[in-house]
């Protein structure tokens, strides 16, 4: 019986140890792994593809014109309305033109022109063709 | 929004999980109906309930959109369905004094109901019903479309219960010559002025007497979120859902095209000829949208996977086609070179987006996109670039791509 029992707990000794090696290893790849992948990850400061395309959504860049469009363009709705936008002065207007027809916005005087300066020169449209590369992608690895 | 994302990026899972925690507990508590008064200056996610990885595209008015891997549940969860507001959400709501009136020149006799006469007498019923706004995947537009640029986002299907439409018009009587119903809400205009509706849009009579179309006081079984039409929503599925009116008190049969807020102009209209990218189109030659397009989106995995060589890839995701069912959906690793189908499933009810999936085997190691296609039971297929230019924008039903690399 002590005889055939030795072997067996050398056998849950050398077990054991092995797991016990193992473990650690585990323990240190999945370290490794978030140190390498996710902390950076985590902390860098990657832009999302919407804060690309609408960069400073909360306000107006900088720029001449930029108090008058702010006085006269954000009491019925927010900036992040034109900030999403882009057009050329024609269509400026036109949208100026549109809510004064339709939706209550009153006749801008001189500031028209200082708004459409500023509208043309910040928020001209840019040629994106009829379809972009996939763009901002933020990659990571996709598990089992 | 960015300062939001940031401090969820820095903060510890243990962190994010307390965050999480107290909004919920702090939405759950908020009765329905209960507003606070400064109510449109809070912090949307949490006055909304919505996930973290919504999207905020204008804060007044609040619009807010889904990213696609958001969207891979069957039936859409309000924390993931899109906002899509013309107006101010309306103030102080009050269930038990709600009513909803039925009028217009082609009813017999106006009559007026209480929120609980609608729900107690007629019969109840649920479909799950897509509804994506027109203008979703403006942002793709050249030269640039007008308004709130949507990516792939503003679309959802939940499980919509309420009265058919048809029952409400049948129990008021309805004349002949009826051709349209437009429907009014309690939201209200952006200028302050109570004069103006922000938006007051409806459907031909024929979609109207269609057994989906509800008066819908439910959503997904709980009542309709704040944000989506608390406490009455007009839902018609697979139209623009600018068509599904929130916050209804009133429903008007006409005996002509509705003319109401954004029925006319360019307002959610495409030209009635196709024109060149950046043409004028006058207003004479703009025709009202109906049925919404074929179209799919891919919504597992994330764009962005990176893979293992040799392992297989699922993908899922949902496929719609306005008033038509969706006959199959493909999809291609090389540009559309090629094209393998996915198993497509029937949807639950008509007008209910359809879920497909597949197991795709990459080649070789390198950089692929997964394109998906669907095509409608007539034949159309989504265009691999993008359709029609339209001034507004509207109707971007271009293929969904995500991208993933095999090492
Ligand atoms: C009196 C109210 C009011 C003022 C002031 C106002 N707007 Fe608007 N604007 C609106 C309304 C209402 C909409 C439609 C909002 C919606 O549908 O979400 C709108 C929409 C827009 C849009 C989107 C256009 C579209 O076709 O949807 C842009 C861009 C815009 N406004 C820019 C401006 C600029 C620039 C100014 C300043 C010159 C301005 N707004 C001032 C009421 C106003």
């Amino acid at each position: 019986m002590s005889e055939s029992s030795n072997p067996l707990e050398l056998v849950r000794k050398l077990l054991s140890v092995i797991y016990t090696v193992l473990g650690l290893i585990v323990f240190a790849g999945l370290i490794l792994i978030y140190a390498v992948y996710i902390e950076p990850y985590e902390n860098s400061d990657v832009v999302t593809e919407t804060e690309i395309v609408k960069p400073d959504v909360d306000g107006l860049v900088e720029g001449e014109g930029r108090e008058v469009v702010a006085t006269n363009c954000t009491v019925c709705h927010s900036a992040k309305l034109i900030t999403q936008n882009r057009a050329t002065r024609e269509g400026w207007q036109n949208m100026i033109r549109w809510m004064q027809e339709t939706q209550n916005l009153w006749q801008l005087g001189d500031n028209e022109v200082v708004i459409l300066d500023y509208l043309e020169k910040y928020y001209a449209p840019e040629a994106k063709g009829r379809r972009q590369a996939l763009k901002n992608i933020e990659w990571y690895e996709l598990e089992d | 929004m960015n300062q939001r994302r940031k401090f969820l990026k820095n903060a510890s899972l243990a962190t994010i999980a307390a965050a999480l925690g107290t909004e919920l507990a702090f939405a759950e508590s908020m009765p329905f109906g209960y507003m606070p008064v400064a109510f449109q200056e809070q912090d949307p996610y949490k006055l909304f309930s919505k996930e973290p990885e919504m999207v905020l595209l204008n804060d007044r008015p609040w619009n807010m959109e889904a990213q696609a891997h958001l969207l891979d549940d069957e039936i859409t969860p309000a924390s993931k369905m899109f906002i899509r507001c013309n107006g101010k959400i309306p103030a102080d709501i009050d269930e038990s004094s709600w009513t909803l009136t039925v009028a217009g020149e082609s009813v017999s006799q106006e009559k007026t109901y209480t929120l609980q006469e609608l729900k107690t007498k007629f019969k109840k019923h649920s479909y799950q019903l897509t509804l994506e706004c027109a203008g979703n995947g403006r942002s793709e537009f050249d030269p640039p479309a007008k308004g709130n640029q949507w990516t792939i986002g503003a679309v959802s299907c939940a499980n919509w219960s309420g009265l058919r439409l048809k029952d409400l018009l049948d129990d008021v009587g309805i004349e002949d010559n009826a051709v349209y119903i437009g429907y009014y809400g309690k939201d209200t205009h952006l200028s302050g002025d109570p004069n103006k509706d922000p938006i007051s849009r409806g459907v031909p009579i024929e979609k109207a007497m269609l057994e989906e179309t509800l008066i819908a006081y439910e959503m997904n079984g709980e009542p309709i979120p704040l944000a989506h039409g608390y406490p009455l929503r007009l839902v018609a599925g697979g139209y623009p859902a600018s068509a599904s009116g929130k916050w209804i008190d009133k429903i008007v049969v006409r005996d002509q095209v509705h003319d109401g807020t954004k029925m006319t102009g360019q307002a959610y209209r495409v030209p009635c000829d196709p024109v060149a990218p950046g043409a004028e189109v006058s207003n004479d030659d703009m025709c009202i949208i109906e049925s919404m397009p074929v179209k799919s989106i891919i919504t597992y995995p994330k764009s962005g996977a990176i893979i293992k060589e040799g392992r297989e890839l699922e993908i899922r995701g949902h496929a719609w086609a306005g008033e038509l069912s969706v006959q199959s959906v493909e999809y291609s690793i090389d540009f559309g070179s090629t094209w393998q189908s996915c198993s497509l499933k029937e949807a639950s009810n008509r007008l209910a987006w359809q879920h497909f999936s597949t197991q795709i085997k990459f080649p070789r190691t390198g950089y692929y996109e997964v394109w998906a296609r669907a095509k409608d039971q007539n034949g159309k297929q989504q265009p691999m670039i993008l359709p029609g230019w339209n001034p507004k924008g509207y109707l971007n039903n271009a293929c969904h791509r995500i991208a993933i690399k095999v090492v």
